[in-house]
């Protein structure tokens, strides 16, 4: 037990820390062109896909460093480090470890670089939490599969250009979690129509996706046929962790302390109400909870053991937090705090109404509370299953 | 970095877990409880045969010369069976003086604290529920040849087991520990809901102590000295709530209703999940409280904060679920859950409840 740095980590920390005063303006000065610079130089860097093998373009960077990254670009509030979340999460580490050689050298590098986006096909409008019951059929054929059926809630489906899909090809099964299938599709292929949808806070970030006949070519396939399921399995531990990553609470703690500061409550400071200061150490606690939780799954994958169902733990925090504190600062500004993006009276700009409205992304995204317990309490307190 | 624990580490946990299943089973753990003294000479001399006591004392001092962190191993592991042994007690009295202690002081108790030989104890607050300088009220008066003590002090940890009392009072230079040994004070059991950790006042009333009987202490130590406290509670918060996870989930599995083990029910197993989580989470803040104490003295009170504050009131919640969750059974005397229910209610204020934790977090995060 030792939270102290060696000092090869902490010149690694003064390395990114001094990269990031000379390359990252304030929010206020980053004109068009920021976003493709920045994503040059942190790729030059090595820092995207750090944890990755050198052989597919990453730097084989260690998990502390790679922790001491994301802290530091967190702190120093910078963009991400890519553009696709999803392929950089868990679909790139679901191609390294399930994909045939040909699969990381087709698909990696353009996750890396930034020239795909990936979104990820699981559910269907009959099967959500219960994902390995799906129905979209694929079907070999020759040298392609045909894959017909739909998916819903793809999230970020009407400008990705690839899907990570999970189908069925076996229905004659005698658990639901065999006879299933990955597949790596071209959002492109003839047969494929999205219809996006527009969640409450108005966007439309997700979507729904007809598959028609669409033929998708056998070395597509991610995985074995029939093997699907495991490489979800790991993909959703991969997800879950990236929801339950303790940095992206960084930024919004902080607003929020701003906030209390500069807000009145009945005429006084809002942050000398001592209701108001406990609320905000409690969710400071939950935060801090999840960042040793995540330090003590790190020790744990730098032993070689892959994460599974503890992710749920700091997934089912990052839940409850998300909707906690936006709600906190949504009420604690009272009629202000309603008005939304553009509104001449928006706290913040409206950032507070706006992901007051959003919690659903990361609570039902990536399974929700209830399932995210139904597997502490199965796989990792041993209670029979529902 | 490294959050795991060291391979000396994992075989203490097993060695202190072994223990207690050998040699302090709950059987045992009710024996002791219900017994006058409360306490266990024999069990006693066993631990400290095996080191446990002298852990944080330095090697010249007679200990083992490691840190809390190995401590915290020993406090949740014997927690984990609900140990009544006054093992934070003694490390607590043993930081108290390598803390206070001038150099003859430390050479002199410090051994014996080590081997068991001088059980000790220590007293800070004499408000209930009040963490603050102005909450001692004991007071120490310079007299010819040492001081005279006025006052009581009220909810001291182990008292009537201890040798030696080392007791916050307000002395002429400012704070002290007044060093006492127990013939000379008048030590009154306050029964408490936990008959685990018992609590007595000692009364200080015209006690003559020698000038050497006296350790200065400043405003700081004290509050080092309150967060080692919080540090060795949350550690037995961590082993006894762990314990009665696991004896919950276990009856989860094995009692059926309805055809089915009730942990087949979600409003079962999702509270046992909940449980799991708000455990795991207070360990993790826990270890690095514990860690803190060594190496990051700085960050010591908000990360002790972050923990106990977390530990307060999870952990009653959970020794509530752990009751509540077993039905009927779990209120008997009989079965052990309600035991575990009863340590979380006395850990809850003990070294600062959720609240000052809480307030405290606020302050040091620029609130
Ligand atoms: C913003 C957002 C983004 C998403 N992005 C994607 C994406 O990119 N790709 C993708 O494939 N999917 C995505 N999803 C879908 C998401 O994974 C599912 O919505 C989720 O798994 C729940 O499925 P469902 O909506 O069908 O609800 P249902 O499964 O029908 O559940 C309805 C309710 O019943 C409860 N419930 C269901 N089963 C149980 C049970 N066994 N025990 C107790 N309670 C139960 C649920 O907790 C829920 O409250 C997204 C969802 C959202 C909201």
């Amino acid at each position: 037990m030792d939270f102290d740095y060696t000092a090869s980590e902490q010149s690694f920390r003064e390395e990114v820390r001094s990269f990031i005063s000379e390359n990252l303006p304030p929010k206020k000065e980053r004109d068009k062109n920021f976003l493709a610079n920045w994503l040059e130089k942190v790729r030059a860097k090595g820092w995207v896909g750090f944890a990755w093998p050198k052989e597919f373009g990453g730097s084989e960077g260690g998990l502390i460093e790679q922790t001491i990254l994301r802290e530091e670009m967190a702190l120093a509030k910078a963009p991400p480090l890519g553009t696709s979340m999803m392929g950089l999460a868990w679909v790139g580490p679901g191609i390294m470890q399930y994909g045939t050689e040909e699969q990381k050298r087709k698909f990696i590098p353009d996750i890396l670089d930034s020239k795909v986006t990936w979104c990820t096909g699981y559910s269907e409008p009959n099967h959500g939490s219960d994902l390995a019951a799906i129905q979209c059929k694929a079907e070999l054929n020759g040298d392609h599969y045909l894959v017909n059926g739909q998916k819903i809630w793809t999230t970020g489906a009407p400008w990705s250009q690839w899907i990570i899909l999970l189908t069925r090809t076996q229905f004659d099964v005698e658990s639901k979690h065999d006879g299933i299938t990955c597949f790596l599709v071209p959002m492109d292929a003839p047969g494929v129509e999205v219809r996006p949808i527009q969640n409450m806070a108005g966007d439309k970030h997700f979507a729904e996706i007809f598959f028609t006949d669409v033929q998708v070519p056998v070395e597509n396939r991610l995985g074995a046929e029939g093997e699907g399921w495991n490489v979800t399995v790991s993909a959703l531990a991969n997800e879950r962790s990236s929801i339950g990553e303790v940095t992206q609470m960084f930024e919004k703690l902080e607003n929020l302390k701003e906030l209390v500061k500069t807000t009145s409550k009945q005429g006084q400071p809002a942050s000398e109400d001592p209701k108001v200061r406990r609320t905000i150490a409690r969710f400071e606690m939950k935060v801090a909870a999840m960042k040793f939780n995540g330090l003590r799954y790190l020790t744990k994958q730098i032993k070689g053991e892959p994460l599974t169902s503890e992710t749920s733990v700091n997934k089912l925090h990052r839940a409850s937090l998300e909707i906690e504190i936006d709600d906190f600062a949504v009420q604690l500004t009272g009629q202000a705090g309603l008005q939304l993006r553009g509104g001449e009276s928006a706290v913040d700009g409206g950032t507070w109404s706006k992901s007051a409205l959003n919690w659903p992304n990361v609570v039902i995204g990536g399974g929700t509370p209830n399932i995210q317990r139904n597997i502490i309490a199965e796989r990792l307190l041993g209670q029979p299953k529902d | 970095m490294n959050f795991g624990f060291t391979e000396e580490q994992s075989l203490l946990r097993d060695q202190v877990e072994r223990f207690i299943k050998e040699a302090c089973p709950m059987p045992k753990v009710r024996e002791i409880a219900a017994s006058e003294s409360r306490f266990d000479s024999e069990l006693w001399q066993q631990i400290a045969d095996l080191g446990w006591l002298g852990l944080t004392i330095p090697e010249a001092h007679g200990g083992l010369g490691l840190k809390w962190i190995d401590l915290t191993v020993v406090l949740e592991a014997a927690a984990e069976g609900l140990c009544p042994l006054p093992i934070a007690s003694q490390a607590l009295a043993s930081a108290a003086v390598l803390t206070c202690g001038n150099d003859k002081q430390k050479t002199e108790w410090l051994p014996a604290m080590a081997a068991g030989s001088a059980i000790c104890t220590i007293g800070l607050y004499d408000e209930a529920n009040w963490i603050d300088a102005k909450a001692v009220t004991a007071e120490a008066h310079a007299s010819d040849d040492g001081y005279v003590l006025k006052g009581t002090k009220p909810f001291v940890n182990d008292a009537a087991a201890a040798d030696y009392l080392l007791l916050a009072v307000n002395a002429p230079n400012g704070l002290a520990l007044a060093a006492v040994a127990k013939d000379n004070v008048k030590i009154t059991h306050q029964p408490t809901m936990d008959t685990t950790k018992p609590m007595a006042s000692v009364d200080l009333e015209g006690v003559k102590i020698g000038a050497d009987y006296l350790l200065p202490m400043s405003e700081d130590q004290l509050a080092f000295l309150t967060d080692c406290g919080a540090v060795a509670t949350t550690a037995e918060m961590v082993g006894a709530g762990a314990a009665i996870l696991q004896m919950t989930s276990n009856y989860a599995k094995e009692r059926i209703q309805f055809g089915k083990p009730i942990g087949q029910y979600q409003g079962v197993k999702h509270r046992l999940a909940d449980m799991y989580v708000d455990l795991e989470s207070y360990r993790s803040l826990s270890y690095y409280a514990a860690w803190s104490v060594d190496d990051d003295i700085d960050g010591l009170a908000k990360a002790v904060s972050l923990a106990k504050g977390y530990a307060s009131d999870a952990f009653a919640q959970i020794g509530i679920d752990g009751v509540g969750l077993h039905g009927a059974i779990g209120f008997t005397a009989e079965y052990d859950a309600q035991l575990y229910l009863k340590r979380s209610k006395w850990a809850r204020p003990m070294y600062g409840d959720s609240d000052y934790h809480m307030d405290r977090i606020a302050t040091l995060g620029g609130l």
